[in-house]
């Protein structure tokens, strides 16, 4: 317990000097995405009166938290995952002190998921200015938005472990984030695409991280009973979380 | 007991051999040293003693207890600096200690207390509150050693502490690294800089392809593999080898490498003599005084440092 603790920390000491660089990707851009899409192409889309039942903007905002949770989450746990074995070197020196392995792993992951936080809590209270919430159980969107974030980061702090070049953060990126974001239910229901797609809809994590936010904003029910998002995302982290520590391991404990 | 102790310790990584069964003890308090070439397994020695890395096969006691199962406990005495320097470049001089402070549970006061007094010892107090980034690198090598004393360790691993470092800069960490000696903290360190080994260490092993092919202390080893003195003898490029022929009998041992001949002699311009009562005239002739290269040499047939 020590050991994580001192291990977030160190991460913590390290974001107190390079915050401000952080706030315009993990805040400002998804704030600017709202408003874009949310005025421009809701003009179009509230005009039609279609089965949405609330202004588009709102339908979006809940599902642009969420894919905030996982653009931070995923990319604190790509390059600075990579920067700590091979550039800093910093898990090295941590390793030289009474920690272990899983402290250190695991002190990183509750960092990413600090930051994923207060991206979406930012984010949240624009949505609240805007008006996009609609229920007493938006801050529910909080914890839904962590869950998001470690059922997608800790399997990739996993898998930056193991790639040997940064440039295999491109793939994930390209086919993980950009897919998702696009067709997991943020920007459209996904009953509207083909049964193909839809299944894979399922399958990422962000479409059950939307609908639970969605509930939470919204007040409206979730897709499938909100137990079974739930657990599909911890599902996501206790597969992550072993494969994580044994590419820490196999990096650190040789 | 000895502070640390080895037997037949063994690192394998696949099918590769790193560190082939040695035997080392080191006694409190004393500075110990393998010195080796490039591969020859003194980083993966020292990560298994630094109980980050476990062991393939033999024994390992440090402070009689078992680095696989008291890990934490061990590393809590212990002080490493690592073969490349990792600082967190984002922070200042001081917060690189204070952050590592916490790994060891060293209350926030204590540990800036602590890490002032230390950046003073290597003589960074000055730069305490500046960043790392533009520091030069002899002063980030002295960074990384006041880490590495942050938790008061009675084991300080140095991995290539002056590799480099220019003349100057290793002096300093040398007298620095002596005066903790002088307190009483045991010194281990790695090196292949042969006057590195002979200022500071009491005690050293000679390390080459993951086993120890000689130990003693410095005086003792060169003693013992080599002379009193060493002439080099440069005759232009060609036919070494029948220079070698000539000069038979002079000295008491002599080595061709591929740019010169080594002449091993109790009495250097005795030797030197001898050379020109031959008849011959090398191109250039130095006398100088045995080092632990030549011991070196004289065991493994190669030079050290290439
Ligand atoms: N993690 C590893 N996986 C595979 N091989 C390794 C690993 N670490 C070291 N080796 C190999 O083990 C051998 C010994 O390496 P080691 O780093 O211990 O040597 P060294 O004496 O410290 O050398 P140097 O002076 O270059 O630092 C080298 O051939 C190296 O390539
Ligand atoms: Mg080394």
């Amino acid at each position: 317990m020590g050991g994580t603790v001192a291990v977030l920390g160190h991460h913590l000491t390290i974001y107190r000097r390079v915050w401000r660089g952080s706030v315009f990707t993990s805040f400002l851009v998804p704030v600017l995405f709202l408003l874009g899409m949310g005025i421009s192409v809701g003009g179009y889309v509230d005009e039609r009166q279609g089965p949405l039942g609330v202004p588009y903007l709102d339908f979006i905002a809940p599902g642009l938290l969420m894919s905030t949770a996982l653009q931070v989450a995923v990319s604190e746990a790509m390059w600075p995952v990579f920067d700590g074995f091979a550039w800093s070197r910093r898990y090295e020196v941590m390793r030289t002190a009474p920690v272990r392995t899983r402290d250190i792993l695991l002190g990183h992951v509750a960092f990413v998921q600090l930051r994923a936080l207060i991206a979406v809590a930012g984010f949240l209270l624009v949505m609240t200015l805007f008006g996009a919430v609609h229920s007493a159980l938006a801050p529910l969107a909080l914890p839904v938005g962590v869950l998001v974030g470690c059922a997608t980061s800790i399997p990739i702090f996993g898998y930056s472990a193991h790639v040997k070049s940064e440039n295999m953060f491109a793939v994930v990126m390209r086919f993980g984030v950009i897919p998702m974001t696009l067709f997991a239910g943020v920007f459209f229901e996904v009953g509207a695409m083909p049964p193909a797609a839809r299944a894979l809809a399922y399958v990422s994590p962000l479409w059950h991280g939307v609908e639970l936010a969605r509930g939470a904003t919204l007040g409206v029910d979730t897709a499938w009973s909100w137990p079974l998002h739930v657990g599909y995302l911890l599902l996501w982290i206790a597969v992550g979380w072993p494969l994580a520590l044994r590419q820490f391991t196999r990096r650190l404990d040789t | 007991m000895s502070l640390i102790e080895a037997q037949g310790l063994v690192k394998r990584f696949g099918d590769f051999t790193a560190v082939d069964g040695i035997d080392v003890r080191v006694e409190a308090g004393e500075a110990f040293g393998f010195l080796g070439p490039n591969g020859a397994g003194k980083s993966s020695t020292m990560r298994m003693v630094g109980c980050v890395s476990p062991p393939t096969d033999g024994q390992l006691r440090i402070f009689g207890m078992d680095p696989v199962r008291d890990g934490p406990a061990i590393r809590s005495r212990l002080g490493v600096c690592p073969q490349q320097d990792s600082l967190d470049l984002e922070l200042t001089c001081l917060e690189n200690l204070t952050v590592y402070a916490r790994y060891f549970g060293i209350p926030r006061k204590v540990a800036r207390e602590r890490a002032r007094e230390l950046l003073d010892f290597v003589q960074l107090g000055d730069r305490a509150d500046s960043p790392v980034e533009p520091l030069s690198g002899g002063m980030k090598r002295r960074l990384v050693i006041a880490r590495a004393l942050i938790n008061e360790p009675e084991i300080v691993l140095l991995d290539e502490p002056t590799t480099g470092l220019d003349p100057q800069a290793r002096h300093l960490v040398w007298e620095r690294l002596f005066r903790l000696k002088q307190r009483g903290v045991t010194l281990v360190l790695t090196t292949h800089y042969m006057d590195e080994a002979e200022q500071l260490c009491d005690r050293l092993v000679v390390m080459d392809a993951g086993k120890i092919v000689a130990e003693d202390a410095p005086r003792a080893l060169i003693e013992r593999y080599s002379t009193r003195e060493v002439v080099e003898l440069r005759f232009g490029l060609d036919g070494l080898d029948t220079y070698a022929d000539k000069l038979a009998g002079v000295g008491e041992r002599l080595e061709v490498l591929p740019d010169r001949i080594l002449l091993y002699a109790a009495d250097g311009d005795d030797a030197v003599a001898q050379v020109h009562g031959r008849g011959l005239t090398p191109s250039s002739v130095l006398v100088r005084r045995s080092t632990l290269e030549d011991v070196f040499l004289h065991l493994t047939g190669r030079t050290l440092v290439d």
